[in-house]
């Protein structure tokens, strides 16, 4: 707001050097040797690393949610070990006195690669012959085993009922393929990273991360150093979107920052963070569904190929199981590819997997209304799931708010108002799970009754604002008087990342059980000084007040007033809430979008887009709105020009944002946001997490869409200006 | 090679600094004069994360070098502010919840500034396209576009 | 008897067996039987599932409570973005 928020380029500590990454040329090479003494006989360079100075990782995995990671791979990511897997991957980095000697160290470096044969696309790279990225990688999930290593890290499959059957009753028959190319998350701030090692071995680290916690494990195992003596704050974060729950630069930086003997500041540029950190995959995705004529769903086969990027660990998984989660079908069979490829690991981008699976899904679903005449919102009415419903991914739900949603966007203006010609309008509807998890938060009161609040998942937008009026709420206080912070690792106990939806979700679980604590604690120091038993008293509105006849020898008092004489009472008044949140409910979201194709150009505008999405119970209304608004527009982004162009030569042809074309604000209108709350029983308040779903329905609402204003439907994403202008052109469409 | 010794003045402060010609003043901004509100996006001039206002006029300052601006006015984010009180933009958008990470609010409040200065009853179209300098990944543009209205009328009732 | 699903690969590493009645109490309890039925999920049970107790999804929670007519689903972990 006034510019003083320290995001992490802005921190600086005297004596930093400046430390900058070499990155392979090649998408896929053998690393034959790396010679670095040049670079290190240069004045200004104070330390060098390459992949002698990491040490090799067993292969173990973490739980890092539906991306599974290993250690093995973490460390050949952060710093390439055999082979260098894509354009960009880290081979060696310096620290230096200046940027300009950093640069010229980097071009002292020496390595001699073997260049291989590259692949990139998800098809090419499973073809038996395709060049392969790791020997030691053999297809899990099928018998027997393979005995020949493959690209194809896993396959996976869940299944309800018997498809087959399911496909025998149906009157209909839609049968669709459809590709996606990789997108990035798209924050604005790079990544960045500042450590420094003291003569003692302990790190201090600032770093723009989504989990500080996870940060500090992942740089301990990889540095072999103990938890406790490595301490990381997250600075403020400019956009996350899952992209920054990984490392890449920190490691580096400690390992530099150890050597040099000095604090060692690293911030890629933007061409980096394109090449370099992890988009999310591109896709083939094969669906096919049955209904019967008056629009029943009887039967749901998807079969997924999503890329990893040069590492096993693409959001396959949670793609196939979202990928029928709006709907109540008998037999639904999806099974999943997860295959690696020439290039950057994948990470997560919000809701990750589901956009590409409900986006073909969507497609599919839209196909059947039009072709059975049915309204694409009666036909999802029909089929929606709802309270009860066996998810195809086994339990049943709870309250859940899809038939909310659906009903909410029929009810619009916009739904009704009549189109023009080459004007169309799709609708869509979508899913997450949303998550709890370790949080750990703690509420102080102050000598003067306010309040302070430390959590530890880093804000990624709106955060502190809702626990603070949650705290706010329990302890009766106004919420100005309650000042939020995100504490650092050594501050706090264990809290997982911001992702999943699930900040506010645990927070805000978490700061009910420390509030409890508090109240507690108030009401035994009131029974002490009013002498008074339990019964007497309680906790109401705000302060610790006498009931029956002790009311009329003592009068309430408020926090505050505790406050004021704490002291005398046993001490400072304080409570933590430590906990593994669960009963993360999920969050169902439909989204209508108008829009206008350009017959002569293929240009798209959105003219009109609502979202309805059920919040549960929305802490703070608009920043759920801007949530929902801010994964919309990175939904037509995503739907209408975000792609990874990649050359024959297995580099990246658009690494910036000229060329990566994110929405910017002339390309989209107001976003209508539609709150839905139906209540999550599982949380004090009801709330669901909202973060991540508002992605999920725009990709297929507007291939929807699309379909609608030209006839044809779109298989391919993204609907960019040159491929919309060639379908129209192949089909005759804008002859004039 | 000889560094340039530059005077400027920087929200109404006059400045002295020395900088390496390849320098920005995007770079001069940050490293040297510590003024940390403007941000490094891209570098290429295509996010407007470093927005400033060079004489009056919008500049992304990754796009200036810092020896260009001799006895020149420049105006960033941290000038913005009037001592205590926040500019009637800022209030708008803190009431607005028009930011979410913060990371292009200083880009963006800089460029609606300018954008008041000249035209001070803009229509929704003026403000988009005025602001597709700025890239904003969070928001969705939405109440951004709207606080900077609302603001605009704040501020023609004076 | 608790009626216990897996969903997703897990039933590769049982040779195709989805379905099983446990008498579990609690999580902790479901994994250890589980793993005693079939040592290839042990590793797999620790670290890498959510289990959904009667429609409710819990990740790492080994002392949930399971009923006696409880249906509960061993699924893969969810993180997000």
């Amino acid at each position: 707001m006034t510019g003083r928020a320290r995001f992490g380029a802005d921190y600086n500590l005297p004596g930093q050097l400046v430390g900058r990454v070499l990155r392979s040329p090649h998408p896929h090479a053998r690393i034959v040797s790396i010679d670095t003494s040049k670079a290190e006989a240069l004045p200004g360079v104070k330390a060098v690393v390459t992949r002698a100075d990491f040490a090799d990782q067993p292969s173990e995995f973490i739980p890092a949610g539906e991306m599974m990671m290993n250690y093995k791979d973490v460390v050949r990511n952060v710093m390439a070990r055999e082979k260098a897997l894509y354009e960009g991957h880290a081979v060696a980095a310096v620290a230096a006195t200046s940027v300009a000697i950093a640069r010229k160290a980097l071009k002292l470096i020496d390595v001699k690669y073997e260049v291989l044969p590259h692949v990139i696309d998800v098809v090419e790279a499973m073809r038996p012959g395709a060049p392969l990225l790791h020997d030691d990688l053999f297809t899990a999930g099928v018998e027997p085993k393979p005995d020949k290593p493959s690209n194809i890290a896993k396959r996976l499959e869940i299944k309800v009922g018997d498809v087959e059957a399911g496909f025998k009753k149906a009157d209909l028959i839609v049968e669709r393929e459809f590709k996606t190319a990789p997108v990035h998350q798209g924050y604005i701030e790079p990544h960045a990273a500042l450590a420094t090692v003291s003569e003692d071995g302990s790190v201090e680290l600032w770093t723009t991360t989504q989990g500080h916690f996870i940060v500090r494990a992942h740089c301990a195992r990889l540095l072999g150093l103990d938890m406790g003596k490595v301490r990381v704050t997250a600075t403020e974060i400019g956009g996350g979107f899952g992209g920054k729950t990984v490392v890449y630069l920190e490691p580096l930086a400690i390992a530099l920052s150890k050597k040099a003997k000095r604090p060692v500041k690293m911030v890629m540029s933007r061409e980096e963070v394109f090449k370099a950190s992890g988009p999310t995959s591109g896709a083939t995705v094969r669906v096919k569904m049955g209904a019967t004529r008056d629009g029943k769903f009887v039967a749901g086969f998807a079969e997924l190929k999503y890329q990893a990027g040069a590492f096993q660990g693409s959001p396959v998984q949670p793609g196939t199981m979202c990928a029928y989660a709006p709907y109540d079908i008998e037999n639904v069979h999806v099974i999943g590819y997860d295959v690696v490829s020439n290039r950057p690991k994948v990470a997560a981008y919000r809701a990750p997997g589901a956009p590409i699976s409900e986006y073909a899904v969507e497609s599919v679903v839209d196909e059947i209304a039009k072709k059975l005449g049915l309204d694409p919102i009666e036909l999802r009415m029909m089929n929606a799931a709802h309270e009860g419903t066996k998810a195809a991914y086994g339990p049943k739900f709870g309250p859940i708010g899809l038939e909310e949603t659906l009903n909410s966007i029929k009810k619009t203006e916009h739904w009704n108002t009549p189109l023009r010609k080459w004007q169309g309008r799709g609708v869509a509807s979508g899913f997450w799970f949303n998550i709890g998890g370790e949080t750990s938060v703690s509420l102080t009161v102050n000598e003067d009754g306010t309040i302070s609040l430390m959590a530890g998942t880093p804000d990624i937008g709106g955060l502190r604002a809702a626990l603070a009026s949650v705290a706010a709420d329990e302890l009766g206080v106004p919420v100005e008087k309650v000042r939020p912070i995100i504490g650092d690792t050594g501050s706090l106990g264990f809290n997982f990342l911001t992702g999943g939806s699930r900040s506010a979700f645990s927070g805000s679980m978490a700061i009910v059980e420390a509030a409890k604590q508090i109240k507690s604690e108030l009401v035994a120091r009131a029974c002490k000084l009013w002498e008074a038993k339990p019964d007497q008293v309680e906790w109401k509105d705000g302060a610790v007040r006498p009931l029956g006849a002790l009311a009329e020898k003592v009068k309430p008092m408020t926090i505050a007033e505790f406050a004021k004489i704490s002291g005398k009472l046993g001490g400072p008044i304080g409570g933590v809430g430590r906990i593994n949140a669960q009963g993360a409910g999920p969050s169902f979201g439909t989204h209508l979008v108008d829009l206008e194709v350009d017959p002569e150009t293929g240009r798209t505008t959105i003219l009109r887009y609502t979202v309805a999405q059920d919040a549960g119970k929305a802490l703070h209304p608009a920043y759920v709105e801007g949530q929902f608004q801010g994964g919309a527009v990175q939904g037509i982004g995503w739907a209408l020009n975000e792609e990874y162009i990649y050359g024959e030569d297995g580099k990246l042809q658009n690494a910036g944002f000229l060329d990566y074309r994110m929405p910017v604000a002339s390309d989209v209108p107001m976003i209508d946001a539609i709150l839905v709350e139906v209540a999550n029983p599982k949380h004090p308040y009801g709330v669901r997490g909202v973060g991540e779903t508002p992605i999920v329905p725009p990709l297929g609402a507007i291939a929807n869409a699309m379909e609608n204003a030209t006839g044809i439907r779109f298989t391919e994403l993204p609907m960019s200006p040159p491929k919309v202008l060639k379908a129209l052109t192949d089909k005759g469409l804008n002859k004039a | 090679m000889a560094k340039h010794h530059i005077e400027a003045t920087v929200n109404g402060d006059a400045v002295e600094f020395l900088c390496e010609t390849e320098e920005t003043l995007l770079d001069v901004l940050r490293d040297t004069l510590n003024l940390t509100g403007s941000k490094e996006g891209c570098s290429s001039g295509d996010c407007g994360a470093c927005s400033v206002l060079l004489d009056g006029r919008l500049v992304c300052s990754c796009l200036v070098l810092g020896c260009e601006v001799s006895g020149r006015k420049i105006e960033t984010i941290e000038g913005m502010a009037k001592g205590e009180s926040l500019h009637p933009l800022q209030q708008q958008f803190l009431k607005s919840a028009a930011l979410q990470c913060g990371i292009c609010t200083p880009g963006v409040l800089v460029a609606s500034k300018a954008l008041l200065e000249r035209s001070p009853n803009p229509t929704e179209t003026e403000v988009r396209y005025w602001l597709a300098g700025n890239l904003c990944r969070c928001t969705g543009y939405d109440k951004i576009v709207s606080a900077v209205m609302d603001a605009a009328a704040v501020m023609r009732k004076g | 008897m608790a009626r216990v699903v897996l969903i997703g690969n897990l039933a590769q590493l049982t040779g195709g067996v989805a379905e099983f009645q446990l008498r579990a109490t609690s999580v902790k309890q479901l994994f250890e039987q589980l793993a005693e039925r079939h040592p290839a999920l042990g590793p797999h049970l620790q670290d890498g599932v959510a289990v959904a107790i009667d429609g409710q999804i819990y990740q790492d929670s080994l002392l949930e409570p399971i009923g006696p007519d409880s249906e509960v689903f061993v699924l893969p972990q969810i993180a997000g973005g």
